[in-house]
């Protein structure tokens, strides 16, 4: 490691500073304005490269490359005033969940619209007139167009300040970032308001996405990837705080540089590629960082809890309810039997079941005990993972092996759980994803030991079980048994516990209880159960690979547990195998699934913002009139 | 005879603002104490000092033989103080009697009990608690529905449940109409009496204060400026003084309601 290759590394970690910067602005922007969590920001990000990468196609021989280049700015800046007018407008005020739910909704859609518009293949563009060579630094070469991009981020910090601090919008967006009522009460066109910041947010991440054209290819990854740097960056710095999240921008992208700079170390007798850490490093700074500052590096604690939708209390079955989940039990045992002619149902009844089983796991946590948690995926797969190495590695038998899983999640559990319940809102949210990412970094880059990204194959059951019927059985018994157990808990002292934490927090602490050790166990007993359907699914599949832990999965598992509604015991069973089972179906016959599944999320949220069982309990409830009552 | 509760040199400042600049004062068993004083007297600062809310800046708060400053939350809850929030703090999504249930439970040593249904734990006992507060016949409503000064009842009957020696009420009365607000304090004066327990109190109504209290303690600006009883209160020039400050006289203030 010579000094002059830190010196590049450190100028790349600022061009990457920058370019992270555009991204993470807006973001801050438009969530200290809206309190809207945008996952859909690195989907305009993506966007404005493979529009810039059109417009510079077309239009460069005519007005040349740099209008051309820009002009994606402001036309994604116009798309974000549209979706922000006739979407976003609508779920101001529903629960922060299901905002979040809206916005992914929308990169599924735009993610589908842009493979409709521009194909699968990454796109190239050219290299910036006059900017395309390189500069010689110390006897190393640095590309020239990085230097105008290490500019412009202190250029954008500037003008923003200067729009912010000295003008009567920016006065504005400060007021209404620091307090919503206050800038109510000042008589602001809040919708107006709303639109033009959206719309600001919108075209910084777009002429983010543009101005990477001549640096990368437009790919149609870079929508989640680029949101979840953006988050990071947003969270360290301080939600709505600007520069903030240049701060956090540069810390960020400079540690990230000196992994690369640092290469691999050597000590103790092993080698540690540092440099490929680079994912766990930026997690771990986050983590860092949200443990001493738990608002960010210039965040202020939120004033005001937000409201949130009210729940009625939760009803012990009925003998109507207990008789129907004895039939669905056994229609399901009968499944094999039912189903003899006809292999493939059992295998995909597995699926539904794991997945069912999981979802009644984040419902658990994020419900009753109201943590959010965008990381869960990573229990899963430590159930899956400590499933498959104690067969593969330790030799143990398979039996034993799914037994342990659920120990291994919930030794995780544990360990992000202490972190976790001291935070809360949209930083807990950021802290399990965090959380997750480093599992999965951690899985994806140790090869020796966990098979990196090829993952684990000859992960089989015993002989006993080798019968997918048989599977089967042995899945629905797990399940069906997990999903009584956590509804059993519940309904215990320890399940009161866990919503009257939620509820007020104050008050468990003035008659006694420990609220965080509640929320703990909460945690572990969550990520437990994560456990154990993770080792069924490794087993059922005989091979992992890290995606079993990556964020998509997470995800999947809130979409479920949002789809069937958040208030009801049983809504999140049936979310999963809605959704699992119109992922099964509908991917195979269409390209254009997503799109269709972020559709059908949208509908769902402005129609039925309760969730499917929500709305079909509400539809009874009104049905025999009987307003109040309780969640089922 | 000591006082259950004796208050010294009790200390909190926000940045440059004292909020609680030094108070001193005592509680004796059976005592109905109210706390008066304008707003931001520091009255509810000086509760959550002694609930372990907030940390002191100083001062000591000995009940029986121990100093509750320093002590969390629900240490100070084991040691039989109880209180109610100037803006309650209930279990919203819990059933009535299912929020008096968890207080008895977590009374019980029993949050941490996974397994077993909650439901039927100590029922009679809560409905018990419902109807010394007046709401047995509200037990199975969902807390979310309640009218205001039925929260506050509520979160009384939660207070009450590990049998505090000593109650702290922060506005106990706020939000209720002036003939609810007597029959409140009646109650609770009627709780102070059959559980030979202290009440320290805070209240805004003059008349309600004037009728209920045994004694008086004033607070202005986070200094104790008099003590004494109802009649001498009154009198006082000092309060007097401290409330024509604000621009409410007792007179202005008997007549308006909150
Ligand atoms: N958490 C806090 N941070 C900063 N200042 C505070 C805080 N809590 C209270 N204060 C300040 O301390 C002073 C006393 O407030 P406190 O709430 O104790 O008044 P109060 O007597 O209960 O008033 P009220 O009758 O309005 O309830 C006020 O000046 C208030 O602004
Ligand atoms: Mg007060």
């Amino acid at each position: 490691m010579t000094p002059s290759a830190v010196l590049v590394q450190l100028l790349n970690g600022l061009a990457s500073a920058s370019s992270l910067f555009f991204v993470a602005a807006g973001l801050s922007l438009i969530f200290g304005v809206t309190r809207i969590i945008n996952f859909a920001h690195g989907s305009f990000y993506m966007l404005g490269l493979y529009l810039a990468y059109s417009l510079v196609d077309r239009f460069s021989a005519h007005i040349g490359f740099w209008p051309a280049l820009l002009l994606a700015g402001p036309m994604l800046g116009l798309l974000g005033a549209l979706v922000e007018a006739l979407l976003l407008r609508r779920v101001y005020h529903a629960p922060e969940l299901l905002q979040l739910l809206a916005t992914f909704a929308l990169v599924l859609v735009i993610k589908d619209a842009t493979l409709w518009c521009w194909g699968a293949e990454d796109l190239l563009g050219p290299r910036a007139p006059g900017l395309g060579g390189a500069i010689d630094l110390l006897g190393r070469r640095f590309p020239a167009y990085d230097l105008l991009l290490i500019a412009l981020g202190p250029v954008l910090l500037g003008l923003l300040t200067l729009l912010l601090r000295r003008t009567r919008w920016g006065t504005l967006v400060r007021a209404a970032t620091q307090d919503r009522e206050m800038a109510g009460a000042l008589g602001v066109n809040q919708a107006w308001l709303f639109t033009s910041v959206f719309a600001l947010g919108t075209m910084l991440a777009g002429l983010g996405g543009a101005l990477q054209l001549p640096r990368e290819p437009a790919s149609l990854s870079l929508d989640l990837s680029s949101v979840g740097d953006a988050f990071v960056v947003v969270v360290v710095g301080g939600l709505g705080s600007v520069p903030g999240a240049f701060l956090a921008a540069l810390l960020i992208s400079e540690v990230k540089a000196l992994c690369v700079a640092l290469g691999t170390l050597h000590g103790f007798g092993l080698a540690l590629p540092v440099s490929k850490l680079t994912l766990v490093a930026e997690f771990l700074v986050m983590a860092v960082v949200l443990v001493a500052r738990p608002w960010g590096l210039m965040g202020k604690a939120p004033s005001s809890s937000r409201h949130r939708a009210l729940e009625a209390p939760l009803q012990p079955s009925g003998p109507g309810l207990r008789a129907s989940a004895v039939v669905v039990f056994l229609l399901l045992a009968s499944l094999p039997w039912l189903s003899a002619g006809a292999p493939y149902v059992t295998v995909l009844a597995v699926d539904l079941l794991v997945a069912a089983l999981f979802a009644a796991s984040l419902h658990f946590i994020m419900g009753p005990a109201g943590l959010h948690s965008f990381g869960h995926a990573a229990y899963f797969g430590l159930g899956a993972y400590g499933a498959a190495l104690l067969v593969l590695k330790a030799g143990w038998p398979m039996e034993a092996a799914l037994v342990a899983a659920p120990l291994a999640a919930a030794l995780g559990a544990m360990l992000l759980g202490w972190f976790a319940v001291r935070l809360s809102g949209v930083y807990l949210a950021m802290l399990t994803l965090a959380f997750a990412q480093i599992v999965w970094g951690i899985t994806f880059q140790w090869d020796g030991f966990t098979g990196g990204s090829n993952g684990l194959t000859g992960v089989w059951p015993a002989a006993w079980l080798a019968d997918k019927q048989v599977y089967f059985l042995l899945t629905l018994s797990a399940a069906a048994g997990g999903a009584w157990g956590l509804r059993r808990v519940l309904f215990s002292p320890f399940g009161y516990a866990m919503r009257a934490g939620r509820d007020s927090a104050l008050r468990c602490e003035a008659i006694g209880i420990n609220v965080l050790r509640v929320q703990w166990l909460a945690f572990v007993i969550a990520g437990g159960v994560a456990g154990i359907a993770g080792g069924l699914f490794a087993f059922s599949k005989g091979s992992i690979s890290p995606d079993v832990m990556g964020v998509g999965r997470s995800v999947d598992a809130l979409v479920m547990v949002l789809l069937g509604g958040v208030q009801t015991l049983s809504g999140p069973l049936v979310g999963a195998v809605v959704f699992t089972w119109l992922q099964d179906t509908v991917a195979r016959s269409t390209d254009y699934w997503r799109a269709l599944l972020g559709g059908v999320i949208l509908l769902l949220v402005l129609a039925f913002p309760m969730g499917m069982v929500g709305f079909l309990r509400d539809a009874v409830w009104q049905l025999r009139g009987r307003p109040g009552g309780g969640a089922r | 005879m000591t006082a259950l509760l004796q208050v010294r040199g009790l200390q909190r400042r926000f940045g440059g603002n004292l909020a609680v600049d030094g108070i001193d004062f005592h509680i004796d068993q059976g005592e109905l104490l109210a706390m008066i004083g304008p707003n931001g007297a520091g009255k509810s600062t000086t509760f959550n000092l002694l609930n372990g809310q907030l940390r002191a800046d100083g001062g000591t708060a000995w009940l029986g033989g121990r100093d509750l400053i320093g002590l969390r939350p629900r240490e100070i809850w084991k040691q039989g103080v109880g209180r109610t929030f100037q803006i309650a703090e209930t279990f919203a999504s819990l059933s009535v009697v299912e929020n008096v249930q968890m207080a008895l439970l977590s009374a019980a040593g029993r949050v941490f009990d996974l397994w077993r249904a909650a439901r039927d734990f100590q029922r009679e006992q809560a409905l018990g608690l419902l109807r010394d507060v007046g709401m047995q016949g509200q037990a199975e409503r969902p807390c979310s529905v309640l009218a205001y000064g039925d929260v506050k009842r509520l979160e009384l009957a939660i207070a009450l449940a590990n049998r505090p020696r000593l109650l702290l009420m922060d506005e106990p009365t706020a939000g209720m109409a002036s003939a609810e607000r007597h029959e409140l304090m009646v109650l609770t004066r009627r709780l102070v009496a059959e559980r030979g327990m202290a009440v320290l109190f805070t209240e805004h109504s003059m008349d309600v204060v004037f009728a209920h209290a045994d004694r008086v303690i004033v607070l202005a600006r986070g200094r104790l400026i008099a003590t004494g009883r109802p009649a001498e209160i009154r009198e006082h020039p000092a309060v007097q003084e401290a409330y024509f400050g604000t621009g409410l006289s007792f007179e202005k203030r008997r007549g308006a309601p909150q």
